[in-house]
């Protein structure tokens, strides 16, 4: 058999699950669709206790619309119900453009929105493109020692999740439960390109972009993210502070292309060396940058 | 070893028994059913040698665990002729996408096949008249290294028309060996 031995849980609720993390000792892993975490297993790259099977837990599967606009995005959602998902195309369109592009069909069937943000892998799709939607995290445990009794949770801006590639400010006893997505607005627009060398690759570079224009048609706030450009997913917010309160014509935008590509830290690898994945940078910020405007010019009320 | 008690139909027929938590479901397909048809190459997601449906959705057996099926539906390439207990099919016993791989010379090898069928197999229910571009975005998740996958697209092409009963794509008399 490939992967070591472990014990294995199955919980159908998430307070179960948090029980048998937090006596875990550090030694038990969740697993959610196990598209990354089995494989590593499969080779034997590592080896937890336990395995915390996440899948049979309904709670945490869940696509909810919010009063503002926005989504609520429980951990195991599949990453195929973003596709299928028709008020994610409403209210946040920029996941259900992004979502094919992340591996195969029958990894996304499986492989959940949770799981990929908790995997923190610097090439993922989702972690770039909630990080430009300004999406917030929410995080539980069970209480430690001196702690009183109920469920302990805190609630993080994406951004603050990430502290390395493949590092995240998750705790071993900690869940990543749910994901907030606040609502496109009007005025606001959302644009998504990546270059792989095949479907289903990781991307060499990913970018996503999200523009918010005031009436007057200046840029009210912009965001920017790159994929596989540094050591984690990651903002460029010199690139977003370039565009504003300006009016976001083709040249600030370039600007702001060339500002992401100057602040991105790519690494070279077999498929691009680190000025490739620059000029990658730099080109495929400003496409989703001009759609993005572009997009947000037809929804300005 | 802490064996698990599972529960799962798996095509068509209800199966119980205990396994041990860190056994692949493909191994578990293969190995302790001796369902052979699921054919593992990569072993970490890459290949689509391995895909089977879960619950109607093709996913990859090699990066589940056997444990994870219980209470759930699984189809093997098995499962799409249930009435052939071992031996070899006659052309009429195939199921429309098989029969349409075999008219359209979609194999060499072969190893890639059985995947291939599960996905396409869930594709058609959902798409069932697909674009060539459609088809070729549904087997990119499947590496063949024999066919330079152009039969394979005609292939997926008139299983589509022959699971739609379109007289045009009659099969070929089996001129075979
Ligand atoms: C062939 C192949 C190609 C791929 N290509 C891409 C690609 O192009 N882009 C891309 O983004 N991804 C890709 N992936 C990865 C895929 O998207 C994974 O599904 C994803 O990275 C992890 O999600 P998962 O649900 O499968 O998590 P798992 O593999 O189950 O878990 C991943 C890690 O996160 C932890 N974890 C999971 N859920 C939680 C939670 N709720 N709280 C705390 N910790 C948690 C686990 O303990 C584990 O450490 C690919 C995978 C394969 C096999
Ligand atoms: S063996 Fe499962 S995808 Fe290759
Ligand atoms: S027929 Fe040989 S790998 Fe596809």
């Amino acid at each position: 058999m490939k992967p070591a031995p472990f014990e294995y849980a199955a919980p159908t609720t998430l307070d179960e699950a948090l029980s048998v993390l937090s006596r875990g000792d550090g030694d038990a892993r969740p697993l959610a669709g196990g598209q990354s975490l089995v494989p590593m297993l499969n080779f034997r790259l590592g080896g937890p206790a336990t395995l915390v099977d996440l899948n049979a837990i309904e709670e945490l599967a869940f696509i909810e619309p919010t009063a503002d606009g926005g989504l609520r995005i429980g951990a195991m959602t599949r990453q195929v119900a973003l596709e299928r998902d028709p008020s994610v195309r409403r209210a946040a369109p920029l996941l259900a453009e992004a979502a094919p592009s992340i591996a195969h069909a029958q990894i996304r069937t499986r492989g959940t929105v949770g799981g990929s943000l908790a995997h923190a892998d610097p090439a993922a799709e989702l972690p770039a493109v909630l990080l430009a939607l300004g999406a917030r995290v929410r995080i539980a445990r069970r209480p430690r020692d001196g702690e009183s009794d109920g469920r302990v949770e805190r609630s993080l801006p994406l951004e603050d999740l990430y502290l390395g590639p493949f590092f995240t400010a998750l705790e071993p006893d900690e869940l990543l439960v749910e994901i907030a997505v606040p609502g496109l607005r009007p005025g606001e627009g959302t644009a998504f390109e990546e270059l792989a060398r095949r479907s289903g690759d990781y991307a060499i570079v990913g970018a996503a972009a999200r523009v918010w224009l005031r009436a007057d048609g200046a840029c009210e706030e912009a965001a920017v993210s790159l994929i596989n450009a540094g050591p984690t997913p990651c903002l460029l917010e010199d690139a977003a502070a370039t565009l504003r309160g300006v009016s976001p014509t083709p040249e600030r935008i370039e600007e702001a292309a060339v500002a992401a590509a100057e602040a991105c830290e790519p690494a070279a690898d077999m498929h691009g060396s680190e000025a490739y994945r620059r000029h990658l940078a730099r080109l495929l910020t400003t496409r989703v940058l001009l759609r993005a405007v572009g997009r947000a010019r037809e929804r300005v009320a | 070893m802490n064996e698990v008690p599972v529960t799962a139909r798996i095509n068509g027929e209800e199966w119980s028994g205990r396994v041990e938590p860190r056994l692949l479901l493909s191994d578990f397909l293969r190995g302790t059913l001796g369902l052979t048809g699921t054919h593992v190459g990569c072993e970490h997601g890459v290949c689509g040698a391995c895909t089977v449906r879960f619950d109607g959705d093709p996913v990859r057996a090699c990066l589940m665990f056997a444990v994870q099926i219980d209470g759930h539906v699984v189809e093997t390439v098995e499962g799409l002729t249930p009435d052939i207990e071992g031996g070899v099919a006659a052309a009429s016993d195939l199921h429309p996408i098989q029969r349409a791989f075999h008219e359209a010379h979609a194999l060499q090898c072969g190893f890639c096949t059985p995947g291939i069928l599960m996905t396409i197999a869930a594709f058609l229910e959902t798409t069932p008249d697909p674009s060539e571009a459609e088809i070729r975005s549904a087997l990119a998740g499947h590496l063949c290294r024999c066919t330079g996958y152009h039969n394979i697209v005609i292939a997926v092409r008139r299983a589509a028309d022959l699971s739609r009963g379109d007289p045009t794509a009659v099969a070929d008399e089996d001129t075979g060996p």
